[in-house]
């Protein structure tokens, strides 16, 4: 079994092409990560995505410069398409 | 190629342009190139106060390394079709 996926898996972007249809998780320049349904890609990991769910990790600072507690700003997508430039990682999530 | 196609069934729909300065521009789009550039024509910018010079401009033409996002409708897209396509990508331009 584990002899038969890694022979799928030869080069990084296989792991990409076997998440065509499942779920996926990105993170994002910005602070940003992204969960959504993984429907094309392409070299530069431009991405089609539908049923996205973002989260913004923002930590304010406040007057005297101290940084508060971390909050996260959620927001709820159909369809996305992400270009690749600002793309970390993407990882297949179970 | 893949993505450029897929933008190309996309013309004359309604998007959202999510620059990477944060600014939204839903507008028709009317064309695009291979470097995702994308021109849109009868735009609105989602948060008007913050961006009051956009307000006068109508039609733009957007450089395709500022895109963060472009946001569509569910119903504007095959998905099957997109998955098909891509696997075949993947296929000739892979090995």
């Amino acid at each position: 079994m584990e002899d038969a996926v890694n022979a799928t898996i030869s080069e990084p972007l296989d792991i990409v092409k076997l998440s065509l249809g499942e779920r996926v998780f990105m993170k994002m320049r910005g602070d940003r990560t992204i969960t959504g349904t993984l429907h094309a890609y392409d070299a530069h990991m431009n991405v089609v995505l539908s049923n996205v769910e973002e989260s913004i990790h923002i930590v304010d600072v406040n007057e005297d410069g101290i940084p508060q507690a971390p909050r996260v700003e959620r927001r709820s997508l159909e369809m996305l398409f992400v270009r690749g430039d600002g793309v970390i990682l993407l990882s297949p999530t179970q | 190629m893949l993505i450029f196609s897929f933008f190309k069934t996309l013309t004359d729909q309604v998007i959202t342009v999510e620059l990477k300065n944060d600014l939204c521009i839903t507008g028709t789009l009317k064309s695009v190139d291979q470097f995702l550039n994308i021109r849109l024509d009868g735009i609105r910018v989602e948060d008007p106060e913050r961006h009051p010079h956009m307000l006068a401009v109508k039609n733009v033409f957007i450089r395709g390394s500022v895109v963060r996002y472009v946001r569509m409708a569910a119903r504007a897209v095959d998905t099957t079709l997109l998955e098909d396509a891509t696997r075949r990508e993947a296929h000739n331009t892979g090995k």
